[in-house]
């Protein structure tokens, strides 16, 4: 069966995760050192410990994502989240950058390492890259591969791939986007967030609602309508094409999330190890959701079944979802 | 402080790329790189232009390395990019996935879309064999001047972003393609109608980014003229220029001037919004603030 990777951003949502079936959760420690660096979200030490000992104690394991770009000169920080992450018992740490990655390697020769995301490794040789330099046990595939694509890696690695099922939708690489940090000085690879709410401001404007990004309008919709969370490459914009016309619209992505419940037969027949679902920053009660969701979906994909109709329809609804980049139309 | 011409971003038809680099060759650079560094489906209109290039600059002094693709995914770019090393010039990485290819103890340099945030990235790569590191243009001057002096130690030349529209995303997908209600793969290269990127504004017209394909540029001009100063204190050894339209030599005689010291950060500035009437010069990474800060 694939193994079914579900976000903990809080001790309480790591147990009902693990509780609803997820095979495995993943978290991060509550600073700068991993990709989800919001208030009142992830684990002390004392909290991972405790997290640790529950999932295993009902045979699910537990990664530690550790996936900013260390802060040149403060390097240590992040040394030390990779060396108690594996003295408090996870089961691999989620790393993205290189000198990391070497470290943990050199230093930690036991602890399992697979690669974030956010090191945006998209073709064979990258993986086999960081298998044949470190040790990398898994990859997780960034969200520019179709499915055709990801089939041929499998063929051409001897590692694990994991792939994102559910969630927020990155449309650009990850790991290798400044859009943040140009509206805001915050991004992703230093800060660990993206489009962060402390730059947020929400306004009604003659008859509109307006949400902005720091200096930029990233929505506008009229009163009565629900403005989105100005996440910066979702935003509606306008483009002029230098002859007089212009388009306006999502230019980028529009305000979907990931849905590829439908694909999940056809990821397993790719050769996929484990499937991915974004949402550290969520609820216990939506995480609970989800998790039991999908692990319907996974065990009707390893008995050949179709999947499960609706399953997701609730917390979807009023949401647009999209397959994004497996399927390769959406380029 | 030198300076380093980056690889041209954007899709140029034969020709401009030819009298480009003619025009270069006779500019104060010390160094070029070329390549297709956005899309390979634009290669092969352009390819055939690189030889004589090469030749061209070498003649006149430059030092040139060859750049691989920033995003490298298909079968025939991994193909391309592992052919950039048997060139027998210096490869510049765009694409971390490169080093599978590097032949043991080549000389490679990196470009500024791979991810060196670090001292240990960084000397990771020296021991591997990088000679230069053009930085990451998000990067502060507090981590630039860090990774300067590891640079120093490493035996490694560390570059800036000095000028030019920054790159800030590369994408599966092609939004030239898809403002026009195309995929990539019928993108019928209409990136080409745009020799500067095609502008991206908010619903209030601010100008705001730039797209170029399946790369998003910022709108405005990244310029550090105004920050030559504590870079050379820092450490820093040169400063990226990035090709664009208009009077590209002019831009390159006048960092050249900067760096002399022959001409104040103030005077710098607007000579350049002389060059390049209307672009808006900005730089706020370097001093932690949005990158869309504009210059004063």
């Amino acid at each position: 069966m694939m193994e079914l990777v579900c976000p903990a951003g809080t001790p309480a949502a790591l147990r009902a995760a693990v509780d609803a079936g997820a095979h495995t959760v993943y978290c991060g420690f509550a600073d700068e050192t991993n990709a989800r660096n919001f208030p009142g979200l992830n684990f002390s030490r004392e909290e991972l410990a405790e997290g640790v000992a529950y999932a295993h104690a009902r045979g699910a394991k537990v990664l530690v994502a550790i996936n900013t770009f260390p802060r040149a000169g403060d390097q240590v920080l992040w040394h030390r989240a990779v060396r108690d992450a594996a003295d408090l018992g996870a089961d691999a740490v989620i790393l993205a950058d290189l000198g990391l990655i070497a470290h943990a390697a050199e230093a930690h020769p036991g602890l399992r390492l697979h690669l974030s995301v956010q090191a945006a490794a998209a073709n064979p040789d990258a993986i086999n890259f960081y298998a044949e330099a470190f040790g990398i046990r898994r990859v997780v595939l960034p969200r520019v591969l179709s499915v055709e694509e990801i089939t041929a890696i499998n063929r051409e690695i001897d590692v694990e791939t994991e792939v994102f099922v559910f969630g927020g939708l990155c449309v650009m690489a990850e790991g290798r986007c400044s859009l943040s940090s140009y509206a805001t000085g915050l991004s992703p690879n230093m800060n660990g967030v993206c489009s962060p709410a402390s730059h947020v401001a929400y306004a009604d404007v003659a008859g509109n609602h307006e949400a902005r990004l720091g200096d930029f309008l990233i929505h506008r919709t009229p009163k009565g309508m629900p403005v989105p969370y100005p996440t910066l490459c979702k935003g509606c914009f306008t483009s002029p094409d230098g002859k007089g016309d212009s388009q306006t619209g999502h230019i980028f992505e529009d305000p979907v999330s990931l849905d590829a419940t439908r694909l999940i037969p056809a990821l397993q027949k790719a050769g996929v190890s484990a499937l991915k679902i974004e949402g550290r920053q969520r609820s216990r009660a939506y995480v609970a959701q989800v998790v039991r969701a999908f692990r319907a979906a996974v065990e009707a994909a390893d008995q050949g079944a179709p999947m499960p109709e609706g399953l997701l329809a609730r917390l979807t609804e009023g949401q647009a979802a999209t397959t994004g980049a497996y399927a390769k139309t959406w380029r | 402080m030198d300076l380093t011409v980056g690889p041209i971003a954007f899709f140029w038809s034969a020709e401009q790329v030819r009298a480009f680099y003619r025009t270069l060759a006779d500019t104060p650079v010390q160094r070029v790189v070329i390549g297709e560094w956005v899309c390979s489906k634009r290669l092969p209109f352009w390819q055939h232009e690189i030889p004589a290039a090469v030749e061209v600059l070498l003649a006149a002094g430059k030092e040139v390395a060859l750049s691989t693709l920033t995003l490298i995914t298909l079968k025939r770019e991994r193909r391309q990019t592992a052919e950039l090393f048997a060139s027998g010039l210096p490869v510049e990485i765009a694409d971390l996935s490169a080093l599978k290819h590097l032949p043991e103890g080549a000389p490679f340099w990196v470009g500024p879309t791979v991810n060196v945030y670090n001292e240990g990235t960084l000397e990771w790569l020296a021991a591997r064999g990088a000679r230069r590191i053009c930085l990451p243009p998000e990067l502060p001057l507090e981590s630039v001047a860090q990774l300067a002096r590891a640079g120093q130690q490493a035996g490694v030349a560390v570059e800036v972003w000095g000028h030019g529209r920054a790159p800030l995303a590369i994408s599966g997908r092609c939004y030239h393609a898809r403002l026009h209600d195309r995929a990539k793969d019928s993108c019928q290269f209409v990136c080409a109608e745009d020799p500067d990127g095609r502008t991206v504004e908010t619903l209030e017209g601010q100008p705001f980014l730039t797209v170029n394909g399946v790369q998003t540029l910022s709108y405005t001009h990244m310029s550090v003229a105004g920050q030559v100063d504590p870079l050379r204190e820092a450490g820093v050894g040169a400063l990226r220029l990035s090709p664009q339209p208009g009077d590209f030599a002019a831009v390159a005689r006048l960092y050249a001037c900067l760096l002399e010291s022959g001409l104040s950060p103030r005077d710098a500035l607007a000579d350049l919004r002389r060059i390049q009437p209307g672009a808006i010069f900005a730089q706020g990474f370097l001093e932690a603030r949005p990158g869309a800060a504009p210059c004063p």
